[in-house]
């Protein structure tokens, strides 16, 4: 038999976590917008530190398998990941432009907005050398958006040429990057669009893709 | 009932107190450092042992992989044709071309099946070929794309990493690619070379190229020419018929 005190125990402790509940709920709204207004905040701060900077982007041709070099000026912010970011945005808005010779429509079409393409780059330190010496170099992993692999053509060639641009775009801006990964909607993924392989480190010290996993 | 007022408070005070700082705790662990980040994963370790061990075969044989297949397409050419489909209708008429030059053909797949890389590497490394062909087909760029594995070459061994194995075949495949490159051009049709990383390529333990036969874009010399062109397609198969033809003499020459 359940005596009379056990009841109103029970009862208090059952309005006890429906407060309970209610504040951990405003808690964590209150602990999301300041992490929203953190996030929007941050970008604007950059923005105004971004200078005009000469880059060079390597742009694909389908026609001859090649890549061209084209200097752009452009802001770029001051922190490394955000300018592998904004290089690699732009490096894809070129192939939307019409008299694009590595026509791929991208996120949301060839009118769409910019920014879609890569969902973020991330830098990250090597691991040190087995004789133990430290590494310089970094890794860049670049998180590409699901609508951009969508869109992309598929084809040895056309998956190929991506890559490479992406990799020596990177190298030739941002030298310290010696690595590169590939992911899609922060997952792995087997290939780009059903043939280049993305399960792999590219090395990027050189301008080809040659490389171990 | 003063006495229940003073149960409920205390029920609440013991209730509420140790889970707040836990939820604030928790709301700060959530807050992440820049996004959530999955980091990539670990490199898979390869060190399987290579099926076959790379014996030098008595026999001259190609393989001949027909890529994709199944709910595996591979990339549209046009509104009614899919690259798996070509590449099956290719390999096909290939096996019979080359088998005409009394040369020993095997077809990873004959009809519109989705096999996995790997099964298609254990087919063709059970056969210790000599020339291994991927043939492939896009709707990007023209002419012909020859590719080779961008595995930097090593000395083979007896057991090669499965993921690597071509790395041991590498110095043979641009050879192969080189042949073929011969054959496409004296066929004028525009070739483009590349090295590049593709499966089941990486892990096949022969002399191996990727053959994407894109369609024919208007130039000086030559006129556009949807893939689907018979007389097209024609004049590619002559070509590698040529070439494998050419590198069996090559072959019986190696001592
Ligand atoms: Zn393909």
């Amino acid at each position: 038999m359940i005596s009379r005190a056990e009841r109103i125990l029970f009862m208090g402790m059952l309005i006890a976590a429906v407060i309970m509940a209610a504040i951990l709920i405003r808690l964590r709204e209150r602990a999301q917008d300041r992490l929203h207004a953190l996030q929007t905040s941050t970008p604007l701060a950059e923005a105004v530190e971004a200078l005009p900077t000469a880059v060079t982007l390597l742009i694909p041709n389908d026609a001859d398998n090649s890549l061209q070099e084209s200097q752009r000026s452009l802001p770029l912010p001051h922190d490394e990941s955000a300018r592998a970011h904004v290089l690699l945005e732009t490096l894809l808005e070129s192939f939307k432009e019409p008299s694009s010779t590595h026509p791929i429509a991208g996120a949301g079409g060839s009118s769409s907005a910019r920014g879609l393409d890569i969902d973020e780059v991330f830098l990250m330190p090597l691991p040190q050398a087995r004789d133990g010496a430290p590494n310089p170099g970094k890794m860049a992993v670049v998180n590409f958006s699901t609508a951009f692999a969508q869109s992309h053509p598929s084809g040895i060639e056309p998956e190929t040429l991506t890559l490479l641009s992406i990799i020596g775009t990177l190298h030739a801006n941002l030298p310290a990057i010696t690595q590169v990964r590939f992911l899609v909607d922060g997952h792995p993924r087997d290939t780009l669009a059903g043939h280049a392989d993305l399960t792999r480190v590219y090395l990027a010290s050189s301008t080809d893709s040659e490389g171990g996993r | 009932m003063r006495w229940t007022d003073a149960v409920l408070r205390g029920a609440l005070t013991f209730a509420l107190l140790p889970p707040l700082s836990l939820a604030v705790g928790h709301a700060r662990q959530t807050q992440p450092p820049s996004a959530s980040t999955p980091l990539p994963p670990p490199p898979p370790s390869p060190s399987v042992p290579s099926p076959t061990p790379p014996n030098v075969a008595p026999r001259f044989l190609v393989v001949l992989d027909a890529a994709h297949g199944g709910d595996d397409t591979g990339a549209r050419i046009a509104d009614h044709l899919l690259e798996k489909d070509i590449t099956l209708s290719l390999s096909a008429r290939l096996l019979s071309m080359v088998s005409a030059h009394g040369i020993g053909v095997i077809t990873i797949r004959d009809y519109d099946v989705n096999l996995s890389a790997t099964s298609r590497a254990e087919a063709a490394n059970r056969m210790s070929a000599a020339a291994c062909i991927l043939i492939h087909a896009t709707a990007t760029g023209s002419g012909v794309h020859l590719y080779t594995s961008s595995l930097a070459p090593t000395p083979i061994t007896r057991f090669m990493p499965w993921q690597t194995a071509q790395s041991g075949y590498v110095t043979q495949s641009l050879k192969l690619s080189s042949e073929i490159d011969s054959a496409l051009a004296h066929a004028e049709i525009p070739v483009t070379l590349g090295r590049t990383s593709l499966q089941p390529m990486d892990s096949l333990a022969c002399p191996a190229v990727a053959v994407e036969v894109a369609p024919l874009a208007a130039g000086s010399a030559t006129k556009a020419e949807p893939l689907s062109d018979a007389a097209y397609q024609r004049s590619i198969l002559d070509a590698l018929t040529a070439a494998i033809d050419e590198w069996r003499n090559d072959w019986r020459q190696q001592p």
